[in-house]
């Protein structure tokens, strides 16, 4: 909220500068965002007014004026395209100093002497329309020093308002603060009864008390809408950015700057009988002031008349029923609306006006009658008529008092962790207007001030205390606890470790959106379920990821534009599969990933001119180091051919206790074209859950004899896995082959084409005797029948 | 035995010119070999008479021996030759980089986090984490934030379903642990967090870092310590801190904490628009209505709560402009970190 410096002065003036008022709201937790100077600083500027003008002799764009002063006539030179006979304008006479210490002079413009400038609103370090010359009111006093008659001398300060201080949305409000913060005394404008000098009523009717329980309306006939709104209230409306409409809804929107009080003005002759108060009808419509015709529904509250809704209550008015030029006789309308009708509801039509933002949090419940008098006190000074009896629809009994809340010292010294004196603590309770139902020892019941809406609980007045007294006033302290050792699982590994190892291997961490866009969930995923948020920030930033490569197949593509050939990537995070019943997040699988891909050359670049790009083994073995030689011997690496995100022919599922628990592979060809990436990608994604578990070590006595190797190579179909050879060599001779490995695959000349040579080297040991050779050579035997049996091998 | 003093001489000679190893074997072969010409002399000695024949033997071994030092000494020679000519051919250039790969590198928003888990977890404080898709309950009625208030407004919250958000801040993992522990509390909950909001300072994720102490006797006095102690900490500079009255659903009394601007130390600049001020996040003490929802006696227990922003403690600390650079991942701006 945007207010007049001076304004609030009005009400409360202690011995402070701006800075140090603006300091303590902001201590106060009400949030400074910005002071600025109504104008720049001048001297020398009166209203002076042009009485003629004529062009300039040596110059098309300029004029020669003569200009009033008062007590004299000056001519002037001037560029202004407005400048012209009978307008009233700021003039700075010879010897002024505008802003930026700008003197004015005596000077001669082309040939043509000038006494002084005449200026436009910029000039003047004023804010607002400065095309031209500012043309001041007609009715302008000219001679008047400028600063003076527009009351210049001020500061525009804006708050940023939390929703509990709904109290601070008026000058009234403002000024109480400042008063509470400087035990300094309020001044209130003098408000009086208007005397009433006609009769006419109109009935009010609240068909929905706990929606609104107070109604005030009142009847003022023959008002003049000619009427200009003062120039002092159109500043303090503009100084607050509210534009000026006519003086009927200026006053209302016055009073609200003022006191807090929403209000509203309805052109009587538009009113189809007395008002009514009640939720509207399903379909019923209403054609609102911002020209929007809504359809409205049972939850909304109105102000309708016999016949039809005129308002939505508390959020804007009808276009039927508003003031205008033609407005004879009004009436005024000063309400409370509980608050808990009025949330949401401007949000659910798309509005949100001065009036919504104060009902929503919180108006006054005893300031209706005050503002309907000032609002009618008002209108009659400027617009004339003759104001008739307030018709108070009140349901007493429905309007939310404050409950009485009880305040312990004992509460506010634990709470803050400082001590206070009995009295330290009343003195704070009297500046904040609370009324003191009873005081026992060292506590206080209390009921808040109707303007209070956020003192509920106690907490809520240790909170107030605190604000008093000053945040910065209370002690720090460092907390002391008590320090019992956790619990640390030696078989789970720390989060941190995967990512280190990554990162050792050469990994760069990423972080990417967890929505992702359709088109490329359905380019790597096909038609596969996801999450979808309803109310995305854009539609390509809709789905939640069911994987990470999306992501990171999206920075490889963002990297592969900006000359980084090669990547090496991974993320950790959650991503999301949708289920079947999601009735609570505990039914969402919400599942931690970790996933990773390379692109491009195997090593960076450098002299040993090693060119080796990056292939599904790179990737493999990284997953390998991943799950470590312990977890690696329970995990199955699968030939994968139905995942749609990897080549058919280059993909393995990572197999843990007949669970998938991942996949390593090529990127599809046809994904990556989707996706923008020429380059081969390789990549492996798996649950976390299965890299982090893993098993404390347990010792085996060390072999004291020695291993016997034995190489042999054997002739097998292209599409026996190396994988299955090695298991079957391990099933058949058990654990005296301790080591079994593929250290060369042939393919070529001399072999058919459909086939393949493997050479394996078996390491035997046992851990009782030294093998002799007729041991290992029987133990050779049987692996390769067992070959010979299972998968046709035939020895090289 | 004329001639011994020649052939000694000669020998001598022979092993000073020898070139290598090989040649100096030769000569120590034809030396003092079996058929070696000085043991030759030796095998002549049975010429001689009795009594000449000690004095001739001594002479003759003596002459072996400096024969034998000579040879031992020039071998060394030779061979420290032959290892610093081996070594001069195979010096190399070790300015060259090493083979293989290199070193990757952790996201700036992990490195932030964890300094942060460190900083706490040398307090005793434990970290955990909550799902990112939360109910309503969790995310905002547990956290006093009804249907309808205000504040949810100010949280432009996606939606998955009705009941179903992308969490907006970390607070509920707040709820969690209160549910699933008993008091006392010591914890942070580093994770992702959801606004829909986006421009040059609104990303729609981002990352928060949500703290909990609940035990008795805990006071605003000690949210005050704990959060200075830990801004001082992780910007290792001793700046002042401040507490402004704030709202906050969720706590109450309830505060934003700023530190002292660290560009114009308080003269106000740019950065701080002139405030001498950076704000740095919110906090507060527990709402005895969240409390109430997790069932801890607020009569019994009381704790203090706070919130920061991981992207702009990561801004801060690395001098990072542009906060959406966190979320392009160039591979430029990752490998600095």
């Amino acid at each position: 909220m945007k207010f007049s410096e001076a304004w609030v002065r009005e009400w409360v003036n202690p011995n402070i500068d701006t800075e140090e008022m603006v300091a303590q709201l902001t201590m106060a937790g009400l949030e400074v965002d910005s002071v600025e100077p109504v104008a720049g600083e001048f001297s020398g500027v009166i209203v002076g007014e042009i009485l003629h003008t004529e062009p300039h002799p040596n110059a098309d764009k300029l004029k020669v004026c003569k200009v009033n002063t008062g007590d004299e006539e000056l001519q002037i030179v001037c560029g202004a395209p407005n400048a012209r006979p009978g307008i009233r304008v700021p003039l700075a006479k010879v010897g002024a100093i505008l802003p930026n210490d700008f003197k004015i002079k005596k000077a001669k413009l082309r040939d043509v002497e000038s006494f002084g400038m005449l200026c436009a609103r910029e000039e003047l370090g004023v804010s607002g329309d400065s095309a031209g010359l500012w043309e001041l009111p007609q009715d302008a006093t000219v001679g008047v020093d400028l600063n003076s008659y527009l009351a210049l001398d001020d500061q525009i300060i804006e708050v940023d308002l939390t929703p509990n201080r709904a109290d601070c949305l008026s000058i009234r409000g403002l000024a109480r603060e400042v008063a509470t913060l400087n035990e300094a005394s309020l001044t209130e404008p003098e408000i009086k009864e208007v005397k009433t000098s006609i009769d006419d009523v109109l009935s009010v009717e609240l068909n929905s008390v706990s929606d609104c329980p107070v109604y005030l309306g009142r009847i003022v006939k023959g008002v003049d809408l000619t009427a200009v709104t003062p120039l002092w209230m159109q500043q303090r409306l503009e100084r607050s950015e509210i534009g000026c409409i006519n003086p009927i809804v200026d006053v209302t929107n016055y009073v609200l700057l003022e006191l807090g009080q929403p209000m509203h003005a309805f052109d009587l002759a538009c009113l189809a009988g007395g008002i009514q108060v009640r939720r509207a009808s399903t379909g019923e419509k209403l054609a609102l002031l911002d020209g929007r015709t809504v359809e409205l529904n049972p939850d909304v509250l109105v102000i309708a008349d016999k016949e039809k809704p005129v308002a939505m209550a508390g959020i804007m008015g009808g276009e039927d029923s508003s003031v205008t030029g033609k407005t004879q006789d009004i009436f005024l309308e000063s309400a409370f609306f509980n608050p808990l009708s009025i949330i949401g509801k401007a949000r659910e039509f798309g509005l949100h006006t001065d009036s919504s933002h104060r009902f929503e949090r919180g108006v006054d419940y005893e300031l209706q009658a005050l503002a309907i008098e000032r609002a009618t006190q008002l209108i009659l000074e400027i617009c004339g008529g003759e104001a008739g009896p307030i018709t108070d629809a009140t349901s007493a009994e429905d309007v939310p008092l404050n409950e009485p809340v009880k305040l312990r010292k004992s509460r506010v010294e634990l709470m803050l962790g400082a001590e206070f004196s009995t009295e330290q603590i009343q003195r704070m309770l009297d500046l904040l207007g609370m009324h003191i139902l009873h005081q026992e020892d060292e506590s206080w019941t209390m009921v808040a001030p109707s303007w209070r809406f956020d003192i509920a609980i106690e907490a809520d007045l240790v909170e107030e205390i605190a604000r008093i007294h000053g945040y910065n006033n209370l002690p720090e302290r460092t907390p002391a606890a008590q320090l019992p050792l956790a619990n640390v699982p030696e078989n789970r590994l720390s989060s941190r470790t995967i990512p280190d190892r990554l990162v050792a291997q050469g990994y760069r961490e990423v972080i990417s959106y967890s929505f992702i866009d359709p088109k490329v969930h359905q380019a790597c995923f096909g038609n596969a379920p996801f999450v979808e948020v309803t109310n995305p920030i854009s539609a390509d930033m809709s789905v939640m990821r069911t994987s990470l490569l999306p992501g990171l197949l999206g920075t490889v593509e963002y990297n592969l534009k900006r000359q980084h050939p090669n990547l090496a990537l991974f993320e950790n995070g959650l991503v999301f599969m949708p289920t079947s019943e999601r009735v609570s997040t505990e039914h969402l699988a919400q599942i931690h990933h970790v996933a990773g891909l390379l692109v491009g050359a195997r090593e960076a670049e450098s002299w040993t001119n090693r060119k080796d790009k990056v292939d599904f083994y790179d990737a493999k073995r990284d997953v390998e180091l991943l799950l470590g030689d312990k977890q690696l011997n329970d995990t199955e690496f699968r030939p994968c051919s139905e995942n749609s995100l990897f080549h058919p022919g280059q993909c393995a599922a990572i197999i843990q206790k007949d669970k998938v628990i991942g996949y390593v592979g090529a990127i599809h060809p046809v994904v990556r074209k989707k996706l923008d990436i020429e380059r081969p990608v390789f990549a492996f994604e798996l649950t976390l859950e299965s890299l982090v578990e893993v098993s404390t070590p347990s010792f085996k006595p060390l072999g004291k004899f020695p291993e016997v190797r034995r190489d042999i190579a054997l002739i097998v179909d292209q599409e026996v896995s190396g994988q299955s050879l090695i298991q079957t060599a391990k099933k058949t001779a058990g654990e005296t082959l301790f080591d079994a490995r593929i250290f060369d695959i042939y393919v070529g000349q001399g072999i058919d084409s459909n086939k393949k040579s493997v050479a394996i080297g078996l390491t035997f040991r046992d851990y009782s005797r030294t093998l002799n050779d007729e041991d290992v050579t029987a133990l050779v035997e049987g692996i390769l029948s067992a070959l010979a049996t299972d998968y046709g091998a035939v020895q090289r | 035995m004329e001639n011994l003093e020649a052939l000694k001489q000669a020998a001598l000679e022979a092993v000073s010119n020898a070139g290598d190893l090989r040649a100096l074997d030769d000569i120590r072969v034809n030396q003092l070999g079996k058929k070696g010409e000085l043991t030759a002399l030796l095998k002549g000695l049975g010429k001689l008479s009795a009594e000449e024949r000690p004095a001739a033997g001594a002479s003759i071994n003596e002459a072996k021996q400096v024969v034998a030092q000579a040879i031992e000494a020039r071998k060394a020679e030779l061979e420290s030759a032959a290892m610093a000519s081996q070594l001069a051919s195979e010096k190399i250039d070790v300015t060259l980089s090493g083979r293989g790969s290199e070193l990757g590198s952790l996201h700036p928003v992990t490195k932030t986090i964890r300094r942060i888990e460190d900083i706490f977890r040398g307090a005793g404080y434990t970290v955990a984490q909550g799902p990112e898709i939360e109910d309503d309950f969790h995310n905002f009625e547990a956290l006093n934030i009804p249907k309808h208030h205000p504040a949810r407004a100010m949280h432009d919250t996606f939606y998955i379903d009705p009941t179903h958000v992308l969490r907006t801040h970390t607070s509920p993992v707040q709820i969690r642990e209160m549910e699933s522990g008993k008091p006392p509390i010591r914890a942070i909950f580093p994770g992702r967090v959801y606004r829909c909001d986006s421009d040059l300072t609104h990303t729609p994720m981002f990352h928060q870092v949500e703290g909990l102490v609940v035990d008795k006797g805990i006071s605003m006095a000690d949210l005050k310590g704990a959060v200075s102690q830990f801004l001082q900490s992780f910007f290792e500079a001793d700046f002042p801190v401040r507490f402004r009255p704030s709202y906050f659903p969720f706590t109450e009394p309830s505060a934003e904490m700023d530190i002292q601007c660290t560009a114009c130390k308080g003269d106000g600049c740019r950065i701080c628009k002139n405030t001498g001020w950076l704000e740095m996040g919110g906090c507060g003490m527990v709402h005895p209505k969240v409390f109430e929802a997790v069932g801890i006696d607020s009569e019994e227990y009381t704790g203090f709560a706070f919130g920061l922003g991981v992207e702009r403690l990561a801004m801060m600390r690395y001098g990072v402009n542009d906060l959406r650079m966190f979320f392009e991942n160039d591979e430029q701006f990752l490998q600095q970190f």
